[in-house]
């Protein structure tokens, strides 16, 4: 189920997070992240109010919003797994981990899952070559993902 | 007395299931009403035997690994309080060829403290270099590290030294230090592991570089992929500030040192020097032109240091223990040793500190194992996704920045990542372009527009259209791209590319298209 949150609800608690952070050199990518962790994704009702309280211009925030990965412009699922999809992980059958993940899942890289249980995201490195194929799930790193280990995890995620 | 039990909190160990032992260890104290303690260290960087559990018994440390947490009650029936007998017991930790056999200055300590103890770090010797050069004019601490023969361990392999006294001898209200911890290349732990396993050592390092240069303030730019390395930086910061070894008065020298640690958002770029400093600066990761040199204009106009991680972390044993000692190690301009990190395909898979100089034969066939499938070495890259594919024939190279770069190579931050026998080169070649693709900032055309027709036409070489003119096509393409890109995103891509055409000639010739039948 979508929350819809209102939009004078979202101008003000944003303005609470730039007040929070605004003293820091190069405050921007800092409040992003706040924002993110506060809505679950970048809400573009947002933009306009960290544009007018930084003294930015509104295109340059959208800029920087749509430059980086992580920032999303809608909610993700209630989990995010991300596969590693980098060298290391493909030396030791990433690529067939993340076919049988996308099966297991019936989405691919990008999609979340029609309950709206899982988001599915690659990522390139979790810093874990030495034991890869590697995964995230929710913050927690998982490594040597077997395809039992992998069904584990899909369970997991659909929870 | 009471025993300590080190269980790692390194987030390769967490990946392996570091956590569920750590609990199923606290139980089984619990339960038999033991006199132990639980002390999460960083990683040993053997990672074929994570979770490693060491019980530290007069003074040594036996370990046990890997451990699953169903072992864990049968390793203390076993007797494992007193370095009992069992099928994982490896015996004395520091008595294993691997670790045995390394030089390790950068990561002495690493594995073997409690990450977030001050005491503990002091105790195996810390805060001496930091010690050393606050009682030193800072131009002789430069020269130390200068003399020390320091290079730049994030790849470019720049003398660090030379980048300090640029800093220092520029003029400006504001002097920055930042750290570039944005580990992004593939095969490489070895940031991550320094900020979770010897989170001070990266901070007297920076502030080494901060009485050095004049600068007052310190940014650590990690990744969003690295929530462990954040949290333990982090946290370390503050004991740090708590202790007096930053703030308004380092070590009470009167001279002020701050840092802030900060997290990028997902762009791989965003570990090139200058596109860091945009992102630290609140803007879009895009690549500047140099000059101006980040040393002279760098972090909002002022005059910076940025470096790596490893150097950073480098420097408080050469402080310590001056530059001869590090300079002894190592071969030609490479001095001191590099922490290589061993991924991929490996049996033997891990970080490994040494001095310049080994053979890639040796570190892949005699250290690393071979592969962990068993099936013959295929190919290995070499310093992440822009390092180039060295096939078995170039085995003798010797692992420095002047061997490797003679060899149509490069170090880059000495990860190594193992290919066995089934790894297709084309596919490979097909992935560096797509892997550049993604991730160019899109200021300079030949990588941005490059990269993307690199992937088309190899795609075509793969499915066998006109492949010689197209094979053609891709190493001219390659060309422009290396001499044209604007940093070493699109001007390094074409290595692994040219060196899977150039060693692996049968992965780029597939079968000719087979005609649909009338």
């Amino acid at each position: 189920m979508t929350i819809r949150i209102a939009e004078g609800d979202i101008a003000e608690r944003t303005r609470a997070i730039v007040a929070d952070l605004r003293s820091l050199e190069g405050s921007l990518l800092p409040i992003l992240h706040e924002v993110q962790e506060e809505f679950g994704y970048v809400p573009q009702e947002a933009l306009p109010v960290i544009a007018q309280e930084l003294n930015l211009s509104r295109a340059e925030v959208h800029g920087v919003v749509t430059f980086y990965h992580d920032y999303r412009d809608h909610p993700a699922g209630r989990h995010v797994l991300k596969l590693c999809r980098a060298e290391a992980c493909q030396s030791m059958g990433g690529d067939a981990l993340a076919e049988r993940v996308k099966a297991l899942l019936g989405i691919d890289f990008h999609q979340t899952m029609l309950d709206g249980s899982v988001t599915l995201e690659p990522v390139y490195c979790l810093g874990l070559c030495a034991c890869a194929p590697a995964a995230m799930l929710d913050g927690e790193v998982y490594g040597r993902i077997d395809d039992a280990m992998a069904a584990e995890l899909v369970a997991e995620a659909r929870r | 007395m009471t025993i300590r039990i080190y269980v790692p909190r390194d987030a390769a160990a967490l990946a392996l299931g570091a956590e569920t032992v750590a609990k199923a260890i606290a139980n089984e104290i619990a339960a038999r009403g033991l006199d132990a303690e639980i002390v999460r260290n960083g990683s040993r960087g053997m990672f074929w035997l994570e979770p490693l559990v060491e019980v530290e018994l007069a003074g040594k440390r036996i370990g046990y690994g890997p451990v699953k947490a169903r072992d864990v009650p049968a390793l203390f029936e076993a007797g494992m309080m007193n370095g009992g007998e069992h099928p994982l017991c490896l015996g004395e930790v520091e008595d294993l060829p691997f670790l045995k056999e390394q030089t390790r200055l950068t990561f002495a300590r690493c594995g073997i403290t409690d990450p977030l103890s001050l005491k503990d770090y002091e105790a195996h010797g810390g805060l001496a270099g930091l010690r050393h050069a606050v009682s030193m004019a800072p131009a002789d601490v430069v020269k130390e590290v200068t003399d020390s023969g320091l290079r730049g361990r994030g790849g470019a392999g720049f003398p660090t030294g030379i980048k300090w006294k640029t800093v220092l001898d520029a003029i400006g209200d504001r002097k920055y230090i930042v750290c570039n911890a944005d580990e992004g290349d593939s095969g490489t732990f070895a940031d991550r592991m320094i900020m979770e396993g010897d989170p001070f050592v990266l901070i007297e390092g920076m502030a080494i570089s901060g009485l050095a240069t004049g600068a007052t303030k310190g940014f650590v730019y990690t990744r969003s992929e690295y929530p462990h390395a954040i949290a333990a930086m982090t946290e370390a910061v503050g004991i740090a500030r708590q202790a007096g070894i930053l703030g308004p008065s380092v070590l009470g020298s009167g001279r002020a040192f701050d840092i802030e640690v900060r997290t990028g958002a997902g762009a791989y770029v965003c570990g090139e020097e200058t596109a860091l400093l945009n992102s630290l600066e609140g803007k879009r990761g895009i690549v500047r032109a140099k000059p101006p040199l980040p040393a002279h204009k760098g972090l909002f106009g002022c005059p910076t240091v940025i470096n790596n991680v490893i150097s950073l972390a480098s420097v408080p044993v050469i402080m310590e223990k001056g530059a001869a000692f590090y300079r002894d190690f190592g071969m030609g301009r490479s001095r001191g040793t590099i922490p290589l990190q061993i991924a991929g395909n490996v049996r033997y898979g891990g970080l490994y500190e040494t001095a310049f100089g080994l053979s890639l034969g040796d570190i892949v066939d005699r250290i690393g194992g071979g592969t962990a499938t068993g099936r013959p070495v295929k190919a290995v890259q070499v310093g992440g996704p822009l390092g180039a594919y060295f096939p078995r024939a170039l085995f003798d190279t010797p692992f420095d920045y002047e061997s490797f770069a003679a060899k149509d190579g490069l170090i880059g931050h000495a990860g190594i990542v193992v290919f066995d026998d089934t790894a297709d080169m084309l596919k490979q070649a097909r992935f560096a372009m797509e892997f550049c693709a993604i991730e160019s900032c899109g200021k300079c055309t030949p990588c941005r527009i490059g990269s993307t027709r690199g992937v088309e036409t190899a795609d075509k070489i793969a499915h066998g259209i006109e492949p010689e003119k197209n094979r053609v096509l891709l190493a001219d393409l390659c060309n422009t791209m290396k001499f044209g890109s604007l940093c070493a995103l699109g001007g390094f891509t074409p290595y692994p590319v040219l060196s899977a055409m150039t060693h692996f000639p049968e992965d780029f010739s597939p079968a000719p298209l087979v005609e649909a039948a009338e």
